[in-house]
Formats: structure tokens, sequence, C-alpha cells
């Protein structure tokens, strides 16, 4: 995935992004850090081509530009990338299993969508309940999201983002709303088993330590563009810190 | 003691309000002599009345099968004509609802028709029906899908526009169509909403199926009329009391429903 030119000007002409430039390898784990309002979720949905008033000459799976084409075009590419949003965005009537089936749907032909558990063909709602045992939520499958809490509704994220069998999973502060031993629990299954899946990983983070733990390679993101690109154990915790942390670190 | 004074009485006077109280009570007045309201001749209704009541006891309890037929003949145009509504309005929200629609051109158009079907009353939708497809009650539940397809199409649209943009977010960055958004998202979210508002319509379709009668679209309407004009007082004020006892029964398991609903919600 190659990301080239990457600009982004806003309505009333403010440029955030200009020209940015980052490529990651297939089955590479990459963190995106930065303060509070440095870009960093922006950038990857700009580079995703999910805000309209983005423009970049990249490339991305399969060499496929993800600017300037059609939509349908850009639902075919975003259905092999498992996006795992800060907050679950799961539907909160439905049941966990259905949810993480949703994550199915997309690999099929659109003739053939699934939108429901109850009426999932057996080897879809197999699946579905495998990865839910794998996060760990098997008992709670008939459960509606609602009924979950903020952890477990994270957890079915994850398997909602795997149900996709996605080569490439984007991962935006998935821990930001979770209490740290939730978010520490999260964070350590998510990585496992996106490494299971050999799938690349991109992950936005405002905990550095996480960021310098589960990756491989670390993004800094600062005055829209970004200005360091090193191995994940190339820099110390205090040295990101000091140019990435926000003073209200302290308590990460 | 202070040395302020007072604000002035009248402080939020403005001439242009003046100008439309006065207007108003204006249209108000021309309103009442243009129908040459006059309270004493209604005083002297009084005593006709009494004679009508009078002519409606005792009810007509030996036409009560033949009316139950009707008035259930009634109640199912209603559910016929609410259900033909519902199903049409379903689709109609893909293509009507803000977060849905392909193109605002078309959210416009839809939007329109939507509009267009709830202001032409239900009474007019059933002369034209009797027309198309004869009397009966075919024609009255048309009439009512058509009022329904209204009243539905409004509200599932915007039911459906208030659903938490997050999951439908999610469904679309992993590549989901509108359909998906729609199938997977929105209706199981709005669905609450769609049910209570269906109830609504259904309702409401009751008591309008009484009405339809009246210019021929079948049902106990049509026997209320006939009853009205031969004279018959005694069964109409059966028929209105069976319509009165029909209307409170749906309205009572309808707001039950809906209890049950919200509550489970």
């Amino acid at each position: 995935m190659r990301v080239k030119s990457l600009s982004l000007t806003f309505a009333n002409g403010l440029k955030l992004f200009d020209g940015i430039d980052f490529s990651v390898d297939e089955g590479e784990r990459v963190a995106i850090i930065g303060r509070n309002g440095a870009g960093k979720s922006t950038l990857l949905r700009a580079a995703l081509g999910m805000i309209p008033r983005s423009k970049s000459e990249g490339e991305w799976l399969y060499g496929e530009p993800m600017h300037n084409i059609s939509g349908r075009k850009r639902r075919r590419l975003l259905c092999q990338v498992g996006f795992i949003h800060q907050r679950h965005n799961l539907v909160p009537r439905a049941t966990a299993l259905t949810n993480v089936i949703h994550g199915a749907m997309v690999r099929y032909h659109p003739s053939f969508r699934v939108w429901n558990q109850a009426l999932a063909p057996a080897h879809l709602r197999d699946e579905g309940m495998e990865l839910l045992e794998r996060v760990g939520l098997a008992d709670r499958a008939l459960n509606r999201a609602s009924a979950l809490s903020g952890g477990q509704s994270q957890r079915v994220a994850i398997a909602r983002a795997l149900m996709q069998r996605p080569k490439l999973v984007i991962a935006d502060e998935p821990v930001a709303s979770l209490d740290p031993v939730a978010g520490e629990e999260v964070m350590e299954l998510f990585s496992r088993l996106v490494a299971e899946q050999n799938s690349t990983l991109i992950f936005v983070s405002h905990h550095l330590p996480h960021a310098v733990r589960y990756a491989d390679r670390i993004l800094g993101v600062r005055d829209g563009r970004i200005d360091l690109d090193c191995a994940a154990d190339a820099k110390s915790i205090e040295e990101l810190g000091n140019i990435y942390g926000d003073n209200d670190d302290d308590d990460d | 003691m202070t040395t302020t004074s007072p604000p002035t009485r009248l402080h939020s006077f403005k001439p242009i309000n003046f100008a439309f109280g006065v207007a108003g009570l204006a249209l108000l007045i021309a309103s009442f002599n243009a129908i040459e309201f006059d309270i004493f001749e209604i005083l002297e209704g009084g005593p006709r009345l009494t004679r009508l009541l009078g002519q409606m006891w005792p009810l007509n309890f030996p036409a009560v099968p033949r009316l139950l037929d009707q008035l259930w003949i009634t109640f199912l145009m209603a559910i016929c004509g609410t259900s033909l509504g519902i199903v049409i309005s379903l689709p109609l929200v893909l293509f009507a609802a803000r977060n849905l629609t392909p193109h605002p051109i078309v959210r416009f158009v839809v939007r329109t028709f939507i509009s267009f079907c709830r202001t032409v009353p239900d009474l007019i939708w059933a002369l034209i029906f009797v027309i198309v497809v004869g009397l009966g009650p075919i024609a009255g539940a048309l009439a009512i899908m058509m009022d329904s397809i209204g009243f539905l199409g409004k509200f599932f649209s915007e039911a459906s526009e208030e659903q938490d943009v997050g999951p439908q977010e999610a469904i679309k960055a992993m590549g989901g169509s509108r359909l998906d958004v729609a199938m997977s998202v929105v209706l199981p979210s709005a669905m609450p909403a769609f049910t209570s508002d269906a109830l609504f319509a259904m309702e409401k379709a009751v008591r309008a199926s009484v009405i339809l009668g009246l210019v021929g679209a079948g049902g106990i309407g049509m026997e209320l009329k006939v009853s009205m004009d031969l004279f018959q007082y005694e069964t109409a004020a059966m028929i209105i009391l069976l319509i009165f006892c029909l209307v409170v029964a749906v309205e009572q398991v309808s707001n039950r429903l809906r209890g049950a609903i919200i509550g489970g919600h």
C-alpha cells in the first residue's frame, strides 16, 4: 500500500495535509501517533478516500487508486479493509452474532447479502461463532449489542472486522473509549488475532506504550505532515512523549 | 431607593406584531360572518336534536349480526389498506430518507409523491377508486393504502434519518452499499419506531374506513348512509355505537402493543 501526495483542503480553504507520502508493506504493523487534533484519524480516513475533499495520487491494495474512482469500485476495495472505530459502532438492536456476520456480507457478490444471523447460511454462523469464541464472547452470541459492556462491544467489533477476512486492518484508537484494564485486554487480543490472520495492521494510538508494544513501525504526525518514520524500538516512550504526547498523558 | 426607572409597559410592542394581531382578529370575524354563525339558530335546533335522539331509541338490536358482518369488512378493509401502505412505504424509504437516498433529486421526487399522497384527503382517494375499481371495499382499501403511503412514507423516512450514524458509517467503511446500510442498520434500529407508526396508521385507517363507506367504498359506512337516508335512526344509532366500540378496541390494542414495543426497546 502506497499513499502518495495526499492532500486535504477544507471548505474554508484551510489545508490540513499537503503532499503526504507513506507506504506500508504487506504484513507490517504500523502505529500512527500524534498529539490531539494533529489529524491522525483524518489522515487514515482521507487516505481511504472517505473524506470527499481529500485527494491523492497514491495506490491502495493491488496498486488500485483510492481517489477519483467510482463509488462501486471504492466499495469493492473497502471490502478488503477491516476498519475498527474508536467507538465500536455496532448495531445496538442486533445480536452480537448478527453484528459479527455483518462483516461477512461484503465478501459476497451484491446479489447475495446476509443481514441477520437467523437468515445466514450455516457455514457463516459457524464462522461467526468461532470468532466470538476467539474474542471470548461465544456465550453472549444472542445478546443484543446494547446489552454488552464497552470492552465486550469492542471485542465484537474486532470479530466483525476479522469476519471480513481483510487484507488490511485499520484501527482508529480502538481502545480510546475503554478503561485502562479493558483497553489493555482488547489491544492484546486485537493484536494477536490480526497477527494470526496475517493481515497488515495500521492503528492510530494516543497511548504511546501501545504504539511501541504492538507496532513494528511508528509514524508520527505533526503540523499536517509525517515528521517521524522509524522502527517501534528506535525511540523510547519518553522521547516520543516529548514530541507527540499530550499534557494529559500522565494518566496513560 | 433605586434611581433607575422601570422599563416601558409595552417593551416588546412592535407595529408589525400589532398588525398581524389585527389581521388575525379580522380573519376570525370574517370567518364567523361567512358561515352565518348565529348562536340563537343553534339553540333553536335543540328540540330537533332531542327528537332525533328519541327516534334513535330503542337501538336496532336485531340488525346487529348483519351490522357486525359489515363492521368486520370495514376492519379488514383498514387492515388490507394499511398493510399495502406499509409494503409500499418501506422501499420508498430507501429513496426518501436523507441518509439512504442515492441522490437529492431522487429524494425530492419521492418526497413530493409522498406529500401528494398525504395532502389529497382519503375521501377524494375513495371517490377516485370508486370510479376506477367500482363500488365496494376494494376501493376503500386502495384509498386507505394511498393515505397510509402519505403518512408512513413521511414518518418511516424521518425515523430512518434519526438513527445513529456510527453503525451506518461502520457498514459503509467495510464496503457496504446503501441497501446493506438500510437492511443491516437502519431497519433493525428503526423497527420500534416503524411499528409504532404502523399502529398509528392502523388506528387512523379504522376511523377513515368508516367514513369512506359514505362515498360507496364499502363497509359499515355504507350501511350508515343508507340508514340515515331512509330515516332508520334506530339502526344508525346502533351503527354509531358499534363503530365507537371498534375504534376504542383498536386504540386499546394498539396502545398496549405500542407500550410493549417501546418498553421492550
